[in-house]
């Protein structure tokens, strides 16, 4: 049959009473069919003055050179390093929540895989944008492909700056394809409920003649788990080559091998941040609570929670290697990190990422959305720190100490930086103002499975192990989306 | 001689619906497509859907993509310009590795897609051959083609007593032509 019913003791992934297919798709839709509200509007506003921003700072980049940074001849790599390596990092969340979580079988993701990967490609497009600034001569990008020319000469694939050109491009066109596969039957529904105008023809066109034919969903759901599958090792690559970009490298505080796993564990903690910031505000502002419920922000929490404490392993490890290699050196990047003049930016970075994703252990705290929010912005900011704090104070102070100086940003750094926030939420905004934000058929899948009202019908129906009735109704009372008046006569 | 092309049964629960299947199956009438909100699980069994084939495709692609990259690798890196970079050998196998591992995630990615995208006939602008429009909404339609000997009505009662909530009977194959 196509459906069973779920073990009551696993709490519902859709909550309220008598929802329908047709209710899923009309309160998905709602921000789509409809002229946006106020909220809209004033987010776009602020997102688009700070695009501005950014197309302002970029163009004086690309205009008149590096020199409108505050790189010095130390310093040759500071906030363009650490903006690209924090946007890539963002992008990790949402390919792990579409395609590791798929191979997983956790349903949870059926209703935030969409705005994830959505916001998997946005970040990826900002972190784009900083490898081609940072180039100095953005018109010579092409000098990174293997092209034939005049000198006879060819890339250095030795480099690791070049698998990186190969993994972020591999990235984004995979994550776009896999998120655009996934929107073709939810265009179709936006096709077939457009009435007859250019509206439609639009759709019609983006939708590329989706029917929903037994067929097509076969095939469909062949490529999504083969996505699924070459995405996992993907996006566990691409973190790991941009971590080469320092590792391989002989500097102080980069050149060690704990890199990899620690900037993938650091990225899908600051992924998964991001996510999380989108979400909260997204799930009130477009009425998404009965998709996006408390179980979903309580899984995100505690996948914080875990990350954040790989993270903060990864920092001891690295302080501890640091000692027992014996490399003075390795040592004094260490110690000037956490005492020297850059202390602040190590402090920062080890309370917002060590120590206060760890407040999560309190469920009062992990189930608070207001405290979630707060939460993953701390936990953003920590990320962009460490970022900072290994890039800029590793190479503030190397070996020669005649060249030792501080690096302090222009305010045109600070504009591609915050521009580039800017810009990601003006394509967020325009992403939920023109496409389903919830993966419709994904959500309709567990309507008859993993919804509230499915688990009361089999509490109703009695032949239920009571004590498994309690801990469900137990678990119930997190949510903000159900009303408990329902259970208080089921004893 | 009716003028009914196609008989569509409407049900608002995928269960009905493969019940709906079943009976049409067990009276021999063939059915001509089913059209869902979204993948129902195990209807390509009862329909005698073959596996899909694409997985070949993914890896047929998966395979070329990384002898792609490894020839334009070996041949540029290590054929027709090996540079001697502090003496080391001019053919450094891990430098190979994340090249090859990126452009086989690449062209498995692309090919099977766009294998997904032929043989599904799905391209941009393609008239979407849609036969009912709430097929993307909320109604899991069962077409069954109105030519044949059995008597309409039949079909309509088998489709009834399985438990469909709306019967059309289409005198055009698809409504959605633009």
């Amino acid at each position: 049959m196509a459906s069973h019913s779920e073990s009551i003791i696993r709490e519902p992934l859709i909550t309220g009473k008598n929802i329908t297919y047709a209710q899923i798709t009309n309160e998905v839709l709602l921000p789509v069919e409809n002229k946006p509200n106020k909220a809209w509007w004033i987010g776009f506003t602020v997102a688009s003055l700070g695009a501005m921003l950014w197309v302002v700072s970029i163009s004086l980049t690309f205009w008149y050179g590096l020199g409108e940074w505050g790189l010095n001849k130390t310093v040759g790599w500071a906030w363009d390093i650490t903006g690209f390596v924090w946007w890539v990092g963002i992008g990790h969340a949402g390919t792990l929540i579409s395609a590791v979580l798929l191979l997983f079988r956790q349903n949870w993701r059926n209703s935030i895989n969409r705005s994830a990967e959505a916001m998997t490609i946005f970040a990826v497009v900002c972190a784009a944008t900083y490898i081609v600034a940072h180039m100095g001569r953005p018109w010579l990008a092409y000098f990174t492909l293997p092209l034939p020319n005049q000198y006879v000469l060819w890339v250095n694939w030795n480099s690791a700056l070049m698998m990186d050109v190969f993994a972020i491009s591999t990235y984004f066109s995979v994550s776009l394809v896999f998120w655009y596969t996934g929107l073709l039957p939810d265009i179709a529904s936006i096709r077939d409920r457009a009435v007859p105008g250019l509206r439609r023809r639009i759709y019609s066109i983006l939708s590329f003649g989706w029917t929903g034919s037994v067929k097509t969903w076969q095939r469909f759901e062949t490529v999504s788990l083969i996505l699924a599958g070459i995405s996992t090792p993907l996006v566990l690559s691409v973190h790991t080559i941009v971590s080469f970009d320092f590792a391989t490298s002989l500097e102080p505080g980069w050149h060690t091998t704990i890199f990899p796993p620690y900037f993938v564990a650091g990225a899908i903690f600051s992924g998964f941040a991001m996510v999380q910031t989108l979400l909260l505000v997204t799930r009130k502002v477009l009425g998404l609570e009965n998709y996006i419920t408390m179980f979903h922000i309580e899984s995100m929490n505690k996948i914080i929670t875990l990350t954040g404490s790989i993270v903060g392993v990864a920092y001891i490890t690295e302080f501890f290697i640091a000692w027992y290699s014996g490399v003075e050196y390795e040592q004094y990047a260490f110690i000037n990190r956490a005492t020297g003049p850059y202390w602040w930016a190590y402090w920062s970075m080890m309370s917002c990422n060590v120590i206060s994703p760890q407040l999560f252990w309190f469920k009062k705290l992990r189930t608070s959305i207001p405290f979630s929010w707060a939460l993953s912005i701390v936990v953003n900011i920590g990320m962009w720190f460490e970022r900072f704090v290994i890039i800029v104070t590793s190479l503030h102070r190397d070996y020669i100490p005649s060249s030792w100086v501080m690096f302090y940003p222009s305010w045109v750094d600070v504009g591609v930086f915050v521009g580039s926030i800017g810009l990601f939420f003006t394509m967020f905004l325009l992403f939920i103002r023109f496409l389903p934000s919830v993966a419709m058929a994904e959500v309709k899948l567990l309507l008859k499975t993993s919804s509230e009202q499915a688990k009361k019908k089999l509490i109703d129906g009695g032949h239920l192990d009571p004590e498994h009735v309690k801990d469900y109704t137990d678990a119930l009372k997190k949510y903000d989306s159900v009303d408990l008046a329902d259970y208080e006569t089921i004893k | 001689m009716s003028s009914t092309k196609f008989i569509l049964g409407h049900f608002d629960d995928p269960d009905d619906m493969m019940h709906g299947i079943e009976k049409l199956q067990k009276n021999s009438i063939p059915i001509y497509d089913v059209y869902t909100p979204m993948p129902i699980h195990g209807i390509e069994a009862k329909l005698g859907i073959k596996d899909s084939r694409l997985g070949y495709a993914a890896f047929c692609f998966g395979c070329l993509g990384a002898s792609v990259i490894f020839s334009i690798v070996y041949y540029t890196l290590v054929h027709d310009w090996p540079m001697n970079i502090g003496g080391k050998p001019n053919f450094p196998m891990p430098v190979f590795v994340p090249f090859t591992f990126e452009w086989t995630i690449l062209w498995t990615a692309f090919g099977m897609v766009f294998t997904f995208f032929a043989a599904t006939h799905l391209f941009p602008g393609r008239a979407p051959r849609v036969m009912d429009l709430r097929a993307t909404d909320d109604r899991f339609i069962i077409a069954v083609d109105a030519k044949g000997n059995i008597p309409h009505d039949d079909i309509t009662n088998l489709l009834k007593e399985a438990g469909a909530v709306e019967i059309k009977h289409n005198e055009r194959k698809y409504v959605s032509y633009e």
